[in-house]
């Protein structure tokens, strides 16, 4: 059967280096950087005390009071980024047939905090059990998925992706799909997290995936570079409205990028550390490329998983030389979380958005803060590095690697009749 | 307005987030304040843990109203 094609119409974000899409290109573009010392809570006790938090979030700007007690911060997050991909997409809500309508949004955690404060009330009491009857449906990772889809009313297919930190890539890749099978024509996807508390900052740093690099938190996350120590928290969301190319353009819509592949794979390998020769990398990069039916020579930008830790950046760049091979040196690669920090579940949600914006920029967002090269590293690879850089990107793609060894990637292509 | 009509009246302006004066003995949850049957689970809650009483599921089925809810605790409460 012929696929249908499925173009993204609408964008919109809230991240660590932006609270809208014109200012989150504005600093990628500037290679402007998000980390700071954390304000969330008091993390002098912890070994990490910064990390990239969202900046002036007011969620009374956004909710009422009686309906933000409902949601924890990972689904307000998720709702202001929809926010403003919607009014983006210029939708006209009235005329759509909305059970042709769907959600798939993406978050490795949920409501952690909720779950946090809920636990710590139980535990803190004389053992009576005093949960609030919200604890359950506010923490519930599908939950953010159920909230849109009562805000404008799509019944199409709804539900959540989890799959750590390549959670909404998997959103996204299986938004296009259903699109291209005829279960729906539009989707509100990608992905929130917030989980800069006590329990996820802790939880991580006894994992030792953190930067703990607390004198120079402002360059901490400095992927490929030989003084990387690990990632620096980040949290926000990303929004894509995913649309049936046809019924985009009947409509008359902006259409920013057609989404052509997504390629999806499982290390089966280890709890946290990803295969030392990338082999999950590989076959899920190649399964895209076969998906997009593009050749490697075809692709222009990757925006890479590179988180800055230690074992995670060198096994990607050894996959991408071994599925990209000579045409790996004449690519640019970047990772745009060097300023924004890892959103962990909603790191293939915004930094889908980044590779987009840059095909239609044709500017590539720098790896910032690095210092020293790597000599595991090949030198020959352009990592985009300190400053952005003009090119021709006819098409991007974009990593995503997760706890558990759950690979994504996805490929969008600028768009052409 | 006694102390625990009081008290009661500044939980369901805080957990259903109505104005004041909307909450009139009369007034029903569900109906004219806009609560859902989790946020009336929620209220009762409210109500134990700030007069340090129990209601059982079968009491709290018949606490409808913001009266309701004051004449319950006025006879519960220790």
């Amino acid at each position: 059967m012929e696929f249908r094609r499925v173009v993204v119409t609408g964008l919109g974000t809230i991240n660590p280096i932006g609270n809208s899409i014109a200012e989150y290109w504005e600093n990628l573009e500037n290679g402007v950087g998000g980390a700071g010392m954390i304000t969330h809570f008091d993390a002098s006790k912890f070994k990490t005390q910064f990390a990239c938090e969202v900046k002036n979030f007011d969620a009374k700007e956004h909710f009422d009071r009686k309906e933000v007690r409902k949601l924890d911060l990972y689904t307000q997050y998720a709702l202001v980024a929809v926010k403003e991909a919607m009014a983006d997409c210029g939708l006209d809500l009235e005329s759509e047939d909305l059970t042709k309508a769907g959600v798939i949004w993406g978050s490795g955690i949920g409501g952690i905090k909720t779950f946090l404060d809920e636990v710590k009330g139980y535990a803190n009491g004389d053992g009576t059990p005093r949960f609030s009857p919200f604890f359950i449906p506010k923490m519930i990772s599908d939950i953010a998925a159920g909230h849109i889809s009562m805000k404008y009313g799509f019944q199409g297919p709804n539900y959540g992706t989890v799959s750590a930190c390549a959670s909404s890539s998997h959103a996204i890749i299986d938004a296009m799909n259903y699109i291209r099978l005829g279960k729906a024509d539009v989707f509100i996807t990608g992905g929130s997290e917030a989980s800069v508390n006590e329990a996820g900052l802790g939880g991580f740093n006894s994992m030792q995936a953190l930067s703990t690099n607390n004198e120079e938190f402002e360059t901490a996350s400095r992927p490929f570079c030989k003084t990387r120590d690990g990632f620096v928290m980040g949290e926000g969301a990303g929004c894509l409205i995913l649309e049936e190319y046809e019924h985009a353009k009947a409509r008359g819509a902006k259409i920013y990028a057609e989404v052509v592949g997504g390629g999806m794979s499982g290390d089966a390998y280890h709890l946290t550390a990803t295969h030392p020769e990338g082999r999950g990398a590989i076959n899920s990069m190649n399964m895209a490329l076969n998906d997009a039916d593009l050749k490697p020579e075809d692709i222009d930008y990757i925006n890479v998983h590179g988180t800055s830790t230690p074992v995670g950046d060198i096994p990607e760049t050894k996959a991408v030389q071994t599925v990209f091979g000579e045409h790996a040196y004449k690519l640019n690669i970047s990772s745009t979380k060097s300023m924004t920090g890892h959103l962990l579940g909603a790191a293939g949600s915004v930094e889908a958005i980044a590779s987009i914006l840059a095909m239609n920029n044709q500017t590539v967002p720098p790896t910032i803060n690095h210092k020293e090269q790597d000599p595991q590293i090949d030198e020959r690879l352009n990592l985009t590095l300190h400053k952005a850089q003009k090119r021709e990107i006819r098409a991007a793609l974009s990593n995503t690697f997760g706890f558990g060894g759950h690979n994504a990637s996805v490929i969008f292509k600028s768009f052409s009749e | 307005m006694s102390d625990i009509a009081s008290r009661v009246k500044a939980i369901i302006v805080d957990k259903l987030g109505v104005d004041e004066t909307e909450v009139t003995p009369e007034a029903s949850f569900t109906n004219d304040l806009g609560a859902d049957s989790l946020d009336t689970v929620e209220l009762i809650m409210e109500f134990e843990k700030e007069f340090n009483i129990a209601i059982p599921d079968d009491q709290a089925e018949n606490i409808g109203t913001v009266g309701d809810a004051v004449s319950y605790i006025e006879e519960n409460a220790k």
